[in-house]
């Protein structure tokens, strides 16, 4: 078997940067930081490996296990880009709170490689593995503040939650092997059309989603988000709800999709009460957090109820409503992950001085800070769904998948999504109102608001760019690939 | 001119996002520069509208002219459609006008805190969602027009407002996001029924009218008009989602409660004209008896409300709620003469009620108190000139005969008389009577209102205290409104020769 090296090169670089950042790490006794300046350089590197990818049409190699197609790209952009922001986040904050700053980045890198492979996944197996990359160093560098009791407990909720969501998976794949004889996502497919509707197999394919179900904190597998954001450090729990949930919803969007569009009629309806449990449950926990970093933690398990809407829209019979509710989900994760990294950004810059990250600490942001305010508030209120800007059109497009169904469960849904819409829009609205409405504390005018590294203050600069331009012109990002190869291949 | 006519639209829209951009970019401490901007900026967009007065073919009113038409969002099929007809113009030329004289206003008076440069900012922004509405022709475009002027009005009212800010402000966004997140559902579903395949959908507000009737038809149409209408009735706001509106524009400061009622409110009666009628005329019908009958609800509880209020401001809102009653009773009759009736009424109600609140502000600037009771009387002889315009105002607002005010609650009710064929004659004659009765309120609490605020001693807590009479830049300000309340009261033509060729275009052969 030939392995086509250039197919996997971003993966190869990374990998190659955590090793030698581990390393690297050995010999410098002082200025630590150097760890997070190579972690920088190769993550640029595995950007262009992967940018000299993109003119060469479909790769697949491993016997086709692991394809390169412009769906995997997309993903891989995705992720490359917030791994460079985690990274310029980190810089200074992972610097002042550690000593042990090259083991952070071999983690983080580490799991980002996980990340880049779960969308080129195409077997169940290597799925797994990937899954499994993410989530053991999660575990980790969820609990990098090991003198604090709360990030102890947070990575231990995350250690226990993601060890038995993927056994339960894990045993369901094991199933589908079972059945099917296959490992191959397009082999089970046609595979499981002949199985029909087997109560094992169809048990077995829930016990899979529900493995993945977890990873993007799904409602009622979201708890140990909130803790676990609001223990990890900063930077982790920015690559948590945007970098490690986009990964899960790529993997997810694989089995449902492509591995088991036969069981469809099984699982959109499950995805339907999933997705309005998750909304329900995040936006309506949402309203009572007194914590910048678990507010948002609710905010992105809601955000990821919003992104579970067009898999209920799986089963339908309407001409390419299908490949219209794919396409919705890699939209809305690309606009989220835009602004909810920015917003990170934000919390991180002021979490260096007030650790606590209470909402309070925001009160009059807006003249401690202007710059960083006006960059919080487009945002928040991107991600409340506020034209113009790029929440909106993301919003839009699950609005319209949804609808095009033209059924009468999926409009009630569309409906439920507008009303939780609305709360949404309560609390974003609270934490905007404390940045320019509320006087500062005394104790934040003493702390003062740290100035952003020229590069970081150039990374916000660009996601607000990024959330202005998109949201006017969306068709920007969408007509540069056709995002929905994978489904319309098929 | 050919170039001027495709761009003086986009001109008149988006000249005051770029002059909010140039605001910003400017250092606060540069105050005086930042304020003359602002009324440059909107002076600039006011010259484009003037431009469209001029060059406008009002003999074509009916059909769409100064269109742009260009490619926007291609994966969704909404595009960059905007226009005016006989129906948008006078609201676009309202819009503009009020806003470059809340300008001027702003020059020398400002709100609490102050901070011009954020003010003003917002205040542009502000305008570019407003005169966007006015002129979108797609639905979307439309809705986000409609939506951007949610954030900045939410900031005019929750920085510089007055102490319930906080309330009002967010009060004011959750319920207009309820409604219009329900309206863009309704969009979203219009969209896919225009069309079996997706590439000839279409968003084109002009284009659904075509297919309207002949294609939502039945329950799918009424639905749909249930969730458009929504959006547009709180925003109007049709009784019972009132309650956002007393609030809001009490608590807003002087330029936001003008802007809030002359063109905000118009916005949701607009929508109805332009989007729910023609786009579902069956549906239409079949909502009509019950937009009539909230709308003289609206009428008769507004001025009940009117009646309890010490608040000079609130009691204004109140009476926002009572003349937007008569606007959508105008609609409702489906006829041409109810819906010319409409738009007028939201004119006049624009011009007048913005002056009103103009007046209640400047009061307050004075009094330091808006209450009827502390101020106590004797206005007209504490302020002579400012009791005089008072005094014109409110008679106009009560729909005196040859003031602003009168044409457009007689019209709707002379139209409800005689509702289109298909609706109740007796439940619209009903209706006309008891919005008759109501008419007679407002002209109570007015009348009322002017008694125990102008007339009367001035209580000796004020005799001692020097109060300036009315101020240059506020005769600059209001001197346009004034003039327009008289020849729009002499002259009806004035806005009634524009809508009606437009709306004898649309709607003569809808509702037959």
């Amino acid at each position: 078997m030939r392995i086509d090296f250039h197919a996997i090169l971003p993966e190869l670089v990374l990998a190659g940067t955590a090793l030698l950042v581990l390393v690297v790490d050995l010999f410098v006794e002082r200025t630590k930081v150097v760890a997070n300046y190579l972690a920088i350089a190769g993550t640029l590197a595995a950007a262009g490996a992967l940018a000299s990818l993109a003119p060469g049409g479909t790769r697949a190699t491993f016997g086709g296990s692991f394809v390169v197609d412009n769906y995997a790209l997309l993903f891989k952009a995705l992720f490359l880009g917030s791994l460079l922001l985690v990274l310029l986040m980190s810089t200074r904050y992972v610097s002042a709170g550690t000593s042990y700053q090259g083991e952070f980045y071999f983690l983080v890198l580490s799991s980002f490689v996980g990340m880049l492979l779960m969308p080129s996944s195409r077997d169940l197996l290597m799925l797994f593995l990937s899954l499994e990359i993410v989530s053991a160093t999660g575990f980790i560098v969820a609990g990098f503040r090991k003198g604090d009791a709360r990030s102890n407990e947070g990575a231990l909720k995350f250690l226990l939650i993601g060890v038995l969501s993927t056994a339960v998976m894990l045993f369901g794949m094991s199933l589908v092997y079972g059945f099917t004889g296959s490992l191959r996502l397009g082999e089970i497919a046609a595979r499981l059309q002949a199985v029909g509707g087997e109560p094992a197999a169809v048990m077995s394919v829930f016990l899979v989603v529900t493995g993945f179900a977890f990873k993007v904190s799904a409602a009622p597998f979201h708890f140990w988000a909130p803790d676990t954001y609001e223990g990890s450090p900063v930077p982790v729990a920015a690559y948590l709800s945007v970098a490690s949930k986009a990964a899960g919803f790529a993997g997810l969007l694989q089995v449902t999709f492509v591995a088991f569009p036969s069981y469809a009629r099984y699982w959109a309806p499950a995805f339907a009460v999933l997705a309005a449990l998750t909304m329900l449950i995040g936006n309506v926990v949402a309203l009572a957090q007194t914590n910048i970093v678990r507010l948002l933690a609710y905010s992105s398990v809601a955000q990821a109820g919003y992104m579970l809407v067009p898999f209920a829209v799986g089963n339908s019979g309407a001409p390419d409503a299908r490949s219209k509710a794919f396409q919705a989900v890699l939209i809305y994760l690309l606009y989220y992950g835009v602004t909810n990294l920015g917003a990170f950004a934000v919390v991180t810059l002021v979490s260096q001085r007030q650790p606590a990250n209470l909402l309070a600490d925001y009160n009059g942001l807006g003249r401690r800070s202007p710059g960083l305010a006006v960059a919080m508030t487009l945002f928040l209120l991107s991600l409340a769904g506020w034209p113009p800007f790029a929440g909106w059109y993301a919003k839009f497009v699950v609005f319209q998948s949804a609808l095009g169904a033209g059924q009468t469960s999926l409009t009630v849904l569309a409906v439920f999504m507008a009303v939780m819409t609305v709360v949404a829009f309560f609390y974003y609205l609270a934490v905007i109102g404390r940045m320019w409405l509320s006087p500062p504390l005394e104790e934040a005018v003493a702390a003062g608001v740290p100035s952003p590294s020229p590069l970081l203050g150039l990374s916000i600069a660009l996601s607000v760019a990024g959330v202005i331009v998109l949201g006017i012109l969306p068709g920007l990002l969408v007509q540069y690939a056709p995002l929905s190869t994978l489904v319309a291949s098929r | 001119m050919k170039w001027f006519d495709s761009w003086a639209l986009t001109l008149a829209v988006f000249l005051p996002l770029v002059g909010a951009l140039v605001l910003a970019a400017l250092p606060a401490a540069m105050d005086r520069l930042i304020r003359v901007a602002s009324v440059v900026v909107t002076f600039l967009a006011l010259l484009a509208g003037v431009a469209v007065l001029a060059r406008f073919d009002y003999g074509a009113g009916a059909t769409m002219q100064f269109e742009v038409d260009r490619s926007w969002i291609e994966a969704i099929g909404t595009r960059y459609h905007l226009g005016v007809d006989g129906i948008s113009l006078p609201l676009l030329a309202m819009s503009l006008l009020l806003c470059f004289l809340c300008a001027v206003y702003s020059t020398r008076i400002l709100p609490e805190p102050g901070n011009a440069r954020s003010f003003l900012a917002l205040l542009l922004v502000l305008e570019t969602g407003m005169n966007g509405t006015f002129a979108a022709l797609d639905l979307i475009l439309f809705f986000v027009f409609w939506e951007l002027v949610l954030v900045p009005m939410f900031f005019i009212i929750a920085v510089w407002g007055g102490p319930r800010r906080g309330y009002a402000s967010i009060k004011f966004v959750l319920y207009t996001v309820i409604g219009s997140v329900v309206m863009l559902l309704g969009f979203l579903a219009l969209w896919y029924q225009s069309a079996p395949q997706v590439a000839d959908r279409t968003f084109d507000v002009l284009a659904l009218q075509e297919l309207g009737p002949a294609r939502f038809a039945g329950t799918f149409g009424t639905l749909v008009f249930a969730a458009i209408g929504l959006g547009f009735a709180v925003k109007v706001p049709v009784w019972p989602l009132h309650t956002w509106l007393p609030d809001a524009h009490t608590e807003a400061p002087t330029v936001g409660s003008v802007l809030l009622a002359a063109v905000l409110l118009k916005m949701g009666t607009y929508g109805f004209v332009r989007i729910a009628l023609p786009v579902l005329p069956d549906a239409a019908r079949t909502w009509a008896p019950t937009i009539g009958v909230l709308g003289t609800i609206a009428i008769i509880y507004g001025s009940l409300c009117c009646l309890a209020q010490r608040d000079i401001k609130r009691l204004i809102a109140y009476s926002s709620v009572g003349h937007m009653g008569f606007v959508m009773l105008g609609i409702a009759t489906l006829t041409t003469a109810g819906i010319n009736a409409a738009v007028f009424g939201m004119v006049a109600h624009g011009i007048i009620t913005g002056m009103l609140f103009f007046l209640a502000g400047s009061l307050h600037d004075r009094y330091h108190t808006r209450d009827i009771v502390e101020i106590g009387g004797g206005v007209a002889s504490k302020l002579p000139r400012w009791a005089g315009i008072f005094t014109l105002s409110c008679i106009a607002s009560l729909g005196l005969p040859g003031l602003a005010g009168f044409w457009g609650e007689i019209l709707a009710l002379l139209a409800a008389w005689n509702p289109a064929p298909g609706l109740s004659v007796p439940l619209f004659r009903t209706l006309a009577v008891v919005g008759l009765i109501g008419t007679l309120l407002t002209a109570g609490y007015f009348l009322w209102l002017l008694q125990r605020v102008n007339l009367g001693r001035v209580p000796d807590r004020w005799s001692s205290k020097q109060l300036g009479d009315v101020a240059a830049v506020e005769y600059t300000a209001w001197v346009p409104l004034v003039l327009l309340i008289v020849a729009l009261g002499f002259a009806p033509r004035l806005v009634l020769g524009v809508t009606n060729p437009a709306v004898t275009g649309w709607f003569a052969n809808l509702f037959r």
